[in-house]
């Protein structure tokens, strides 16, 4: 019933995002020979296909991360598996990689890699420091590389664009988009969707959840392979856009349980609207330019986050 | 029906925890694991969980533990960890859910077998009227009674557990070891760490001494828990009180040695 609800909240706001633009589109004009018919099936239809799917896989890995490394910070911007990616995806493209399926595989691999990193450094350390700590060690040192690889790029045409790319938005993206990100980011979800059993016995702690049966080499591996898939194709599709994956578990929680595997499937529906319904609103604010989804995201999330911190110091700073 | 530990040992590093450690434990009775701390206590209940790895052997019912399928050795032993914790704020009845994971297949809602399960472990824990409340918000002695029904939920033949008493009050220590009592009498074999002499003394069946990695004593509660073999295993002078048809040791005073 309320996965029903939060499901017609997704069908709302995609219809929603087609409806918003710069100009307007008469519903009279949908479905004919009106030129502006176009602008819904070209421009804003594969927006918002991409949109969703970024933002169901966003709100599911946020949720699979929580549930994972235990913790209600956690998120693949915050962890800085988004910026590896975008590491991944600039220095491919300044590389001179020229194509597209080749600059998503760079950003898999890169978002893949900075997982497994943090996994093994976060892993038998329940501690919230350790966590953010190596996280933002992961966030900076991918920024300051990317920085490096910009600074080091020979075209200076490339570097406004890849700049541009960073922060992040859904903005003229296309069918090819689509069908470049699509694959790897279903695939991912999928294996994402897969840890379910293991997150929830993994809320007794380690040795009790292998105690279970779980295997949790296995569930590492799904989760490594699931996000460094799913947001390494966001992120080489869309810049990044952060903090949904952070967001969205913590509003559906006293909604649909704390038992992490029930929130899967809700955090990807619940992620889903929040792209949606913020790539609408910045398409709605006034001026020439758009503001970028990924600065506005972060405009919204970061306060977010320092809020959840500020909650969590007195059980978890100790 | 025996959990055998053959020639068990167990190296952290260049460190022996566990040496050589041979018992054969029995169904329907508590076996208490005692000794001091550092004794290897926590390390062979996770070996027999198949938590760590050592040389040696485990066997259950005649097959290797190490060999069994992961789900169907976790539906045989059920173990609860030390310092147990719960780290998300579920209600207590989804908490003792977890205890049904080895018996599903994916993360769905429960089945009516697993229900009955649920219940039946809620009700033997004295916890069905927690079943809706956070376990964030229970007392200690709510929520040791909560993750005693997780275990208990998964229904092992084999209940492992590693000082459950440990932050509980009196009152509690005595009610937990009667509901560990009571699922021995039903067939299972319990093995239980414990630290405090006494309701080892009242509670348990069988009682085996640890020192050093090594066994001590293994044997009947009143064998075991003598003046002699708990001045040499924790160096302390006990005195023996009569209790209800049990000699209770109660540590008096340090040994100088």
């Amino acid at each position: 019933m309320k996965l029903a609800l939060l499901a017609a909240l997704v069908g709302l706001s995609f219809a929603g995002s087609l409806m918003t633009g710069k100009s307007v589109v008469p519903l009279s004009a949908w479905f004919s020979d009106d030129p502006r018919w176009w602008i819904i099936l070209q421009l804003r239809l594969p927006r918002a296909v991409l949109g969703l799917a970024l933002g169901a896989v966003l709100g599911l890995s946020g949720a699979v991360l929580q549930g994972y490394l235990r913790n209600p910070l956690a998120d693949p911007g915050v962890v800085g598996v988004s910026s590896a990616a975008a590491l991944g995806a600039v220095t491919a493209i300044v590389a001179g990689v020229a194509t597209g399926a080749g600059v998503f595989a760079a950003a898999i691999v890169a978002a893949a890699g900075a997982m497994a990193l943090l996994a093994a450094l976060t892993w038998r350390s329940d501690g919230t420091v350790t966590f953010v700590l190596a996280g933002t060690v992961l966030a900076s040192l991918a920024g300051a590389l990317t920085a490096f690889v910009i600074s080091v790029a020979p075209n200076p045409y490339a570097v406004a664009e890849v700049m541009d790319w960073l922060m992040g938005a859904l903005t003229d993206r296309g069918w090819g988009d689509v069908a470049l990100a699509g694959p790897p980011m279903a695939a991912g979800a999928t294996l994402l969707l897969l840890t379910a059993r293991s997150l929830d016995a993994l809320s007794l702690g380690e040795a009790a959840a292998r105690s279970l049966g779980v295997d949790l080499g296995r569930t590492r591996g799904l989760v490594v392979a699931g996000t460094g898939l799913a947001v390494g194709a966001g992120v080489a599709a869309t810049g990044v856009i952060g903090f949904v994956g952070l967001i969205v578990p913590h509003l559906l929680r006293p909604v649909f349980g704390a038992r992490p595997g029930a929130l899967l499937v809700p955090s990807a529906l619940g992620g889903a609207v929040l792209v949606l319904v913020a790539d609408a609103l910045v398409r709605l604010v006034p001026g020439a330019g758009e503001v970028r989804l990924g600065v506005a995201m972060a405009l919204i999330g970061a306060p977010f986050f320092l809020m959840l911190l500020l909650r969590s110091r007195g059980e978890a700073w100790r | 029906m025996a959990l055998i530990v053959h020639r068990l040992s167990v190296r952290l590093g260049t460190r022996a925890i566990l040496r050589d450690v041979s018992a054969r434990f029995e169904a329907g009775r508590v076996t208490a694991i005692l000794g001091p701390n550092g004794a290897g206590k926590s390390t062979l209940v996770k070996a027999m969980a198949a938590l760590v790895t050592a040389s040696g052997s485990v066997t259950l019912d005649g097959a290797a533990i190490g060999d069994m399928d992961p789900r169907a050795r976790a539906r045989a032993i059920g173990y609860l960890p030390q310092d147990a914790v719960v780290h998300w704020n579920m209600p207590a009845r989804e908490v003792v859910a977890l205890g049904r994971l080895p018996h599903r297949r994916a993360s769905v809602a429960p089945s009516a077998l697993d229900a009955v399960a649920i219940d039946r472990a809620m009700a033997a824990t004295d916890t069905a009227t927690l079943a809706m409340r956070p376990v964030g918000e229970l007392s200690g002695g709510e929520r040791a009674r909560v993750l005693l029904a997780r275990v208990l939920a998964g229904e092992p033949r084999w209940l492992l557990a590693d000082e459950p008493l440990a932050s509980l009050d009196p009152a509690h220590q005595i009610d937990l070891l009667a509901r560990l009592q009571a699922h021995a009498q039903g067939g299972a074999g319990v093995i239980v760490v414990l630290h405090d002499l006494v309701q080892a003394a009242r509670a348990a069946d069988d009682v085996l001494l640890l020192k050093d990695g090594g066994v001590l004593a293994f044997g009947p509660v009143a064998t075991v828990l003598t003046p002699a073999l708990l001045e040499q295993a924790f160096g302390v002078r006990v005195a023996m009180l009569d209790e209800g048809g049990r000699r209770l040791p109660v540590p008096v005073g340090r040994i100088d040695r």
